[in-house]
């Protein structure tokens, strides 16, 4: 079994698996149930300053996209930051870090913009024993109308200024949490570094309404007949995670940054990616708050399983892996030719690759008699797409075509590695010096 | 009370409770969340086999998105817009022989799409709407006259009606409907869906219903022609084959389209006579769904007698094994050579068969006996006595016959394998041939 034991920024937990800042990780209860099921360590849902408490909808907070049998695609929320008082959430933390020493726990903050808000909610949670602070600069709905949140989150010179602050006055590792809600994820990040973080952690929700009321024309989730924009995660959004965190660790600028990934891991696999992509901890919600805390076990298992079939003892073996083959597209080798192949006696004669190929690509599948369908490596561009639609694993495959074969699409010799940037074609061609 | 064990005829066998539960659904409808489950399993198939599969051709992948869409009445359009009769093919029909048995998914997994019980989903859905999906054209003035309301006629006259024309279907029942009324086992219609099926048809309008008038006794082949624009002949196949052995005359041997159309009009189905010892003839689906039925009136010992092989019956696999499933035995390569008994039947002997060379069939010298106290004959049906003017060819009405001015369609029709869905499409592709010349004429 390999050790998934991790250190991040020095914050220790027995997995990389945490939960992330949300509602799972609100009060003392959900977090020992957590615990207890094995996951290696929780985000505390977001503190904010005393006073008041935060005040929610009493309607729906939640919105959700399906795919087939109602599996959970997404889901977006409206829910704001905890409505418990603070000093309830402070001895909470203190209880179960006590009773958990070797689990992670971090604090997810998020307070006015301004220095004495900062310094004095810091002061707060001083001795709660809680291993980091998590800055919330990522919450796009409620509390970003109020300047926090996103608002933050979306001005690198703000996040720069508070994580200033927040390393002056406490001693916590500090991980900055990032909104997609933005251009470039690189630039806040940036922030982040130049202000002292510790490391990031992303994606924070995006943006979103899940879908419309065709009867009440309301967006959901609903609320007396209103919507409002509200944050959307789960399996839907972890493509768009995974580039972000692969941005920030191959930045020049963020380069060794450490990252935290977050955004729809709902099985090992998912993790392992986020891993491969930089990611020293991955952060969960959705699933857990799909399937329960339980799925942490199949998680840790797998991760574990597939580390011994690749012979890494540690997960820092695994960190990073695949960040070394993200490039820019300028870089991609335009000698890989490869064409589409269908494997016959795999082939159940649906038809959705020459629908596909024939109505919104290059007409490069022939369907012949008996619906029997061939590629007609002639038109081919390898575009994927008929692999993509195939309803059968492993029916439809691409084959590379080996240097010095020649392309019968475009009558070209494929050659060694050549790219974009000393392609004929390109006006700003590199010229190989002589 | 009576039990299956009771010796010879009687009726009661099982209590009331056994008996309407025997003719229930036979198959339990979707609901909307498994409906929404098997849809998603269609893969949208480029140019589908399974709508080339289908006689009357439905564009099934598109219904089953509609479906999918979460818009079940918008499929049943769909579906109607090829086959009028959806409803009742949707729980008739022999789709493992026709459209799911042409599924990508059947040949890749052995399970296809459902499509069957989402073609129900889609018309129950349709339907409980109450108001009729088409509306007439314009009336065209013309009229057309269409004998039989069975599946065939009632198509013909659905399409026909919507192009305009008045139409009177003559039929000799006291019902319409046809086979569909009559001729289906009542546990694959229950709640009397065959005739909720023809209201809703014919709430078109345009179609006025002449019922209990038998063409060639009440009228003429040549008056219809004089008196309306166009004559469409649905009339079915009348008359049954016989065994053609001795003892055939003997009480307790019955046809089973008569039993089995008895059964379908039958309000309280326990009063019927059963056998304790029931043996059925033939291989197709009325020696299914008399068999079947006989179990379920609580006939203690049933069993089909098919002359060929296994593969040779036209009765569907999924028929078959339900058949068994409820307890009837099927019994292959066997003919009846003599009903034995003293008076009523009480023993059917058989001879073993085998195949000859030359694709015929001959009996052996060995055989066996079955206890019977019932006998169904099931080894088809043939056409009646012929229109005026109209003559017969290999056992249908003869296409080159026809006097000008007269269709066909359905099983007395040339083509198609006698089923609902077949005579649907044929009654539809008539009502347009019918139309066309109506207006081409003016």
């Amino acid at each position: 079994m390999a050790n998934l034991a991790t250190n991040f920024i020095g914050i220790k937990s027995p997995n990389p698996f945490w939960l992330a800042s949300a509602p799972p990780t609100d009060k003392e209860y959900n977090v020992r149930r957590a615990f207890e099921a094995g996951w290696g360590g929780v985000v505390w849902k977001t503190l904010g300053s005393e006073g008041p408490p935060v005040v929610n909808v009493n309607g729906p907070r939640y919105g959700v996209v399906y795919g087939a049998d109602r599996r959970v695609l997404g889901i977006n929320n409206i829910e704001l930051i905890t409505d418990r008082p603070l000093e309830v959430n402070l001895r909470e933390i203190k209880s179960v870090k006590r009773d958990y020493p070797d689990r992670a726990l971090v604090i997810s903050l998020m307070v006015p913009c301004d220095e004495e808000s900062w310094k004095d909610i810091l002061t707060r949670i001083e001795d709660t024993g809680a291993d980091g602070v998590e800055l919330n600069f990522g919450c796009p709905h409620g509390m970003a109308e109020r300047g926090m949140g996103s608002a933050v989150g979306q001005v690198p010179e703000y996040i720069e200024m508070v994580t200033r602050w927040v390393k002056q006055y406490s001693r916590m590792p500090c991980i900055v949490k990032l909104t997609p809600n933005i251009t470039d994820v690189r630039k806040p990040a940036e922030a982040a570094k130049r202000g002292g973080a510790d490391a990031v952690s992303l994606i924070n929700t995006i943006n979103s309404i899940t879908s419309v009321d065709l009867d009440s024309f309301s967006p959901e989730p609903m609320i007396d007949g209103k919507g409002t924009h509200g944050g959307y995660c789960g399996p839907a959004v972890k493509p768009i995670a995974l580039n972000m965190v692969a941005e920030i660790a191959r930045s020049a600028e963020t380069r060794g940054l450490p990252i935290s990934g977050i955004g729809g891991v709902t099985t090992w696999r998912d993790a392992a990616e986020f891993l491969a992509l930089g990611a020293g901890t991955v952060q969960v919600c959705t699933a857990a708050m799909t399937y329960g805390f339980k799925i942490v076990q199949e998680m840790a298992a797998g991760l574990s399983a597939y580390m011994d079939e690749k012979g890494f003892t540690s997960v820092d073996e695994l960190v990073g892996r695949a960040i070394p083959n993200v490039t820019d597209w300028q870089y991609l080798n335009l000698n890989y030719v490869t064409k589409a192949h269908i494997d016959q006696d795999l082939c159940i004669k649906c038809g959705r690759c020459f629908a596909a190929c024939e109505d919104t690509s290059h007409q490069a599948i022939a369907m012949g008699p008996g619906r029997v369908f061939s590629v007609k490596d002639e038109e081919c561009v390898a575009c994927n797409l008929c692999v993509d639609v195939c309803p059968v694993e492993s029916c439809i495959t691409m084959v590379e075509l080996p240097k010095g074969a020649v392309d019968p699409r475009t009558g070209m010799v494929v050659g060694d590695y050549a790219n974009w940037t000393t392609h004929p074609n390109n006006p700003a061609r590199k010229i190989a010096a002589e | 009370m009576n039990s299956p064990q009771t010796p010879g005829v009687v009726p009661h066998r099982l209590d009331p409770e056994r008996i309407a539960a025997n003719f229930s659904d036979a198959q339990l409808p979707f609901d909307a969340h498994e409906a929404r489950v098997a849809a998603d399993r269609c893969y949208f198939c480029y140019d589908a086999p399974c709508i080339a599969a289908c006689p009357t051709e439905i564009d099934i992948p598109l219904f089953i998105r509609q479906i999918q869409a979460g818009q079940p009445e918008v499929a049943a359009k769909t579906i109607w817009d090829q086959n009028i009769f959806g409803g009742a093919c949707a729980r008739v029909c022999p789709t493992e022989q026709l459209c799911e048995g042409s599924c990508v998914r059947e040949a890749a997994e052995g399970k296809p799409v459902e499509i069957g019980r989402l073609q129900r989903y889609a018309t129950d859905a349709g339907m409980a709407r109450n108001a009729h999906p088409y509306s007439r054209a314009p009336s065209t003035g013309k009229r057309v006259a269409v004998v039989g309301a069975g599946p065939a006629g009632l198509a013909c006259a659905h399409r026909l009606a919507m192009h305009g024309h008045d139409v009177v279907v003559f039929d000799k029942r006291p019902k319409p409907g046809g086979l569909n009324e009559y001729g289906i086992a009542a546990y694959k219609v229950p709640n009397d869906f065959a005739q909720g099926e023809v209201d809703w048809l014919l709430r078109i309008g345009g179609i006025e219903l002449r019922m209990g008038v038998e063409l060639g006794r009440d009228m003429t082949l040549e008056q219809l022609r004089q008196d309306f624009g166009a004559v469409f002949l649905g009339i079915g196949l009348q008359g049954v084959n016989g065994l053609r052995v001795p003892g055939e005359e003997r009480g307790g041997v019955h046809d089973a389209v008569d039993f089995i159309a008895t059964l379908r009009q039958a309000p309280d189905k326990g009063v019927l006579p059963m056998g304790r010892n029931v043996v059925v003839i033939g291989g197709g689906m009325t020696a299914i769904d008399a068999a079947v039925q006989s179990r379920a009136l609580g006939a203690e010992n049933v069993t089909i007698v098919y002359r060929r092989d296994q593969a040779q019956m036209s009765a569907s696999n999924y028929e078959q094994d339900h058949a068994k499933h409820v307890g009837v035995k099927i019994v292959h390569e066997a003919a009846p050579v003599e009903l034995r008994g003293n008076g009523a039947v009480r023993e059917v002997a058989f001879a073993y068969t085998e195949a000859t060379p030359e694709g015929g069939l001959r009996l052996r010298e060995d055989g066996f006996g079955l206890q019977a106290d019932m006998v169904f004959k099931a080894i088809g049906q043939t056409l009646g006595a012929l229109p005026d003017g109209v003559a017969a060819m290999g056992g249908k009405l003869d296409l080159g016959s026809l006097p000008a001015g007269v269709w066909i369609g359905g099983d007395c029709s040339p083509g198609g394998q006698d089923l609902t869905v077949t005579a649907a499409a044929q009654g539809r592709d008539a009502a347009e041939a019918i139309h066309a010349a109506l207006m081409g004429r003016t």
